[in-house]
């Protein structure tokens, strides 16, 4: 906790992180990528596909940054467009039809911001995501390995268990852009990270993600194989919960219920 | 063709900002400048005509008008009135602006939520307020909007909500970003139960709300001319480093790409609902 909380979002954006298709490299095995939205393209922010966790078939969809600038490029930087979420949603409702569980590896400072991204519904497309995952009848775990930044995030994260990688930082806005808006300086970047309660020790604080993965061995194999592990673990405790999609209702149901007031009249 | 009226003068609707409220100018009788037609409009005359300019431009609206100008007469019972944000986040000058803005506006916080009847048809209603931070979602709109729905499908009611906001409120932080989480668990469920919502976006209703429960009713309305988008214009030109076309984000451009079922001014409105509530009677679910 003695970190600036600026810190961490640096780390959190550091090119040399490991990435969505990193984690999916190293964790499944037979991993097959399953492209396109069925409405309109392929959007290569996100990738998604099945793949064997051990010996169970899931459903893992990832954003993708790219380490190489013609990769990031070619990624669009991590920043999805509609046909991503839309993507997304396809590989998960048919993740659903077939009983398998879903993995998600969320990684980007926000949806795209773009012409074609309006034109093309970007709301629409996170609203449907947000609404759809709610009720999602298989076990859903997301985890932040790198950058949560708000919507464009949280559309992969409506999740039973949401964790976070212990430099991964989670905000409702970046916080150069809280920064300019507040106090129309982007310089005070730094006292907004502080404010916005964006790190993984907040997030877990305010009941908002359920477990910080350590990067102590960021990126070695042990790394990933202690990934595999909790995430069998944890697929194996979901599946044995009749009331998942009731208690996935309830963990977002109950948060900022204390943050408010009601006053008896 | 009285639309095209708001698409043709190339983006008049934005000078100034696109969330910028006319000033009103003291002569004698207060008086609002139309962004469309640049005329000084008497106050009264735009709040005998809901706040509609004599050319079509549609000034924001407060949230207790609008549910006045829709339902019956002494309908509207409200709920959940006494909430409030706390500031979770000790976030700097949070619970001064909060304070500041509450007795400013006489309201708890940016939206109103009850029930009321539309033609004797009962519905749970909810209107969103331009004046309180721009209608900015956090943790009191989230757990109000949630607890409209959760109530309408416990007693089967439909939903017709008013939408106006900037987005979330970044004082919550992810408290504020999990609402978009939370009420669209709920819209779902209320959505599941072969219940109705039909929402009405009004200008501005952008980020967040636009990215959950704006664009998750069965019937999603827009009034002539409101901004309606996921990320801000200026974002976005500082993104793509081009131009925006004619009219983007606009209610009317919404519309032409498929994201929003109809156009209804304001005049309209209480009749458009009432037919919709009509239609819908006696058909709901398979209960
Ligand atoms: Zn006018």
């Amino acid at each position: 906790m003695s970190d600036p909380a600026y810190k961490r979002v640096r780390l959190a954006r550091d090119k040399d992180r490991p990435t969505g298709l990193d984690y999916i490299r190293h964790i499944f095995d037979g991993f097959m990528e399953l492209h396109g939205d069925r409405r309109y393209g392929d959007d290569p922010a996100i990738v998604g596909g099945i793949a064997r966790l051990g010996e169970l078939p899931v459903t893992v969809i990832a954003i993708e940054k790219g380490h190489t600038a013609k990769e990031r490029t070619f990624r669009n930087f991590g920043a999805p467009n509609p046909e991503g979420y839309r993507k997304a949603l396809r590989l998960m409702k048919q993740a659903e039809k077939f009983g398998r569980p879903v993995i998600c590896f969320i990684d980007t400072s926000g949806a795209y911001c773009g012409i074609g991204a309006e034109e093309r519904g970007q709301g629409q497309a996170i609203a449907e995501n947000l609404m759809e995952m709610s009720a999602l009848r298989v076990p859903v775990i997301s985890v932040l390995i790198g950058e949560g930044g708000s919507g464009g995030a949280l559309a992969l994260a409506v999740a039973d268990r949401v964790w976070m990688l212990q430099n991964a930082v989670y905000s409702v806005i970046s916080p150069e852009g809280c920064a300019s808006i507040l106090w129309k300086d982007a310089a005070k970047a730094e006292k907004a990270a502080e404010s916005l309660r964006l790190t993984a020790e907040d997030a877990q604080r305010f009941g908002i993600i359920e477990r910080i993965l350590p990067e102590k061995d960021l990126g070695r194999p042990e790394f990933y194989a202690a990934i595999r592990t909790l995430l069998s673990e944890e697929i194996n405790e979901l599946n044995h919960d009749p009331e998942r999609t009731e208690h996935r209702y309830e963990r977002f149901r109950r948060i900022g219920v204390s943050a408010v007031t009601k006053e008896s009249l | 063709m009285a639309l095209m009226n708001f698409l043709k003068p190339k983006n008049q609707l934005e000078e100034g900002g696109r969330t910028s409220a006319p000033v009103l100018r003291d002569t004698g009788e207060p008086e609002q400048n139309c962004p469309n037609c640049h005329k000084d409009i008497p106050l009264s005359r735009l709040l005998a005509n809901h706040m509609v300019c004599p050319c079509g431009h549609h000034f924001r609206m407060k949230a207790r008008q609008r549910i006045l100008m829709i339902t019956d007469r002494s309908s509207f019972r409200e709920m959940y009135a006494s909430v409030k944000a706390d500031n979770p986040l000790d976030f700097p000058g949070y619970t001064e602006k909060v304070e500041t803005i509450r007795t400013a506006s006489s309201e708890n916080e940016a939206v109103v939520c009850g029930t009321a009847a539309i033609d004797g048809r009962k519905c749970a209603i909810f209107a969103m307020e331009a004046s309180f931070m721009m209608g900015s979602m956090g943790s009191a709109v989230g757990e109000k909007i949630t607890s409209l729905f959760e109530y309408a499908a416990e007693y089967r009611l439909p939903v017709i909500g008013f939408t106006v906001s900037g987005g979330a409120r970044m004082q919550e932080g992810l408290l504020s970003l999990m609402q978009m989480a939370k009420t669209s668990a709920a819209v779902k469920r209320h959505s599941d139960a072969g219940l109705l919502y039909v929402a009405v976006l009004t200008d501005p209703t952008t980020g967040g709300v636009t990215a959950s429960f704006a664009m998750e009713a069965d019937i999603i309305l827009a009034e002539p001319g409101a901004t309606v988008g996921f990320a801000g214009a200026r974002v976005i030109e500082q993104t793509t480093k081009s131009a925006l076309p004619d009219g983007f984000q606009k209610s009317e451009f919404v519309l032409a790409h498929g994201f929003i079922d109809s156009i209804v001014p304001r005049s309209g409105q209480r009749n458009c609902l009432s037919e919709i509530l009509k239609m819908h009677e006696g058909g709901q679910s398979d209960e």
